[in-house]
């Protein structure tokens, strides 16, 4: 099994091109492989219960990690009790883990 | 000396995006766990270690250069290139011709002047590569 991690640093809200995250990760899960997105930057702000329209909760449906990157949810004020289930709060360091681990590819969007 | 190496190609000029202190988080990241990093700094990322960024003061604020420690990219990838002096390794390569193009060779001890065809062997010779482009 192959394992993809993208790392969606784009504010859904901002652009449609998330869109490409949700098809791709989705089809990829979908083909049995592991799927871990990696939300960073501006990409934490779709973490929120109250952002509506968000597309993760369909991702987390499907079986996708989700993590949030505690850095960016720090400077954005977004605490964990804010975040919908399904995203984990998450560090570079456990980011870097990942990226090591044979037969990973990754994606930065 | 660690078996595991990341290669990293950035592209984004300093002070424009949050590309790049991702990436200098990823880069200082990776050493902390004893793994080593390339870096392969293209287009504007060639300015990232480049010397003659000075720190400013804050007129708005009235602060002064000490007052206000304006952070400098140069003055991160120095760190990194301290801590990844030898096992982990940092090696960081600018590509020649963004840095002529640029006027920006006037760059950090320990940077190194190279060209795609050193990215390709690094990204062959890494455990995984990201790259980080604009957008």
């Amino acid at each position: 099994m192959n394992s993809y991690v993208f790392i969606e640093s784009r504010d859904p809200f901002e652009s449609r091109d998330t869109e490409f995250i949700v098809e791709t990760a989705t089809t990829l899960k979908k083909s049995d492989n592991e799927v871990i997105i990696y939300l960073v930057q501006n990409g934490v702000l779709a973490v929120r219960q109250k952002a509506v329209g968000s597309h993760l909760a369909r991702l987390a449906k499907e079986g996708i990690t989700l993590m949030a990157d505690d850095f960016s949810l720090r400077e954005r004020g977004i605490v964990a009790t804010e975040m919908i289930s399904g995203v984990q709060e998450s560090n570079v360091a456990e980011l870097i883990e990942v990226l090591v681990r044979n037969n990973t590819k990754a994606i930065w969007h | 000396m660690s078996a595991k190496t990341l290669t990293l190609a950035l592209m984004d000029p300093p002070y424009e995006s949050a590309n790049s202190t991702t990436a200098l988080r990823i880069v200082a990241a990776a050493l902390k766990k004893g793994i080593n990093v390339n870096v392969f700094a293209y287009e504007g990322a060639v300015n990232l270690p480049f010397k003659d960024q000075a720190p400013h003061a804050n007129p708005v604020k009235g602060t002064t250069v000490e007052e206000e420690e304006h952070p400098t990219t140069r003055s991160f990838v120095a760190s990194l290139l301290e801590i990844g002096n030898g096992d982990p390794l940092l090696t960081w390569v600018n590509c020649g011709l963004c840095v002529d193009e640029r006027g920006a060779g006037n760059s950090i001890e320990g940077v190194k002047r190279g060209g795609p065809g050193d990215f390709l062997k690094m990204a062959q010779e890494s455990t995984n590569n990201l790259v980080i482009p604009t957008r």
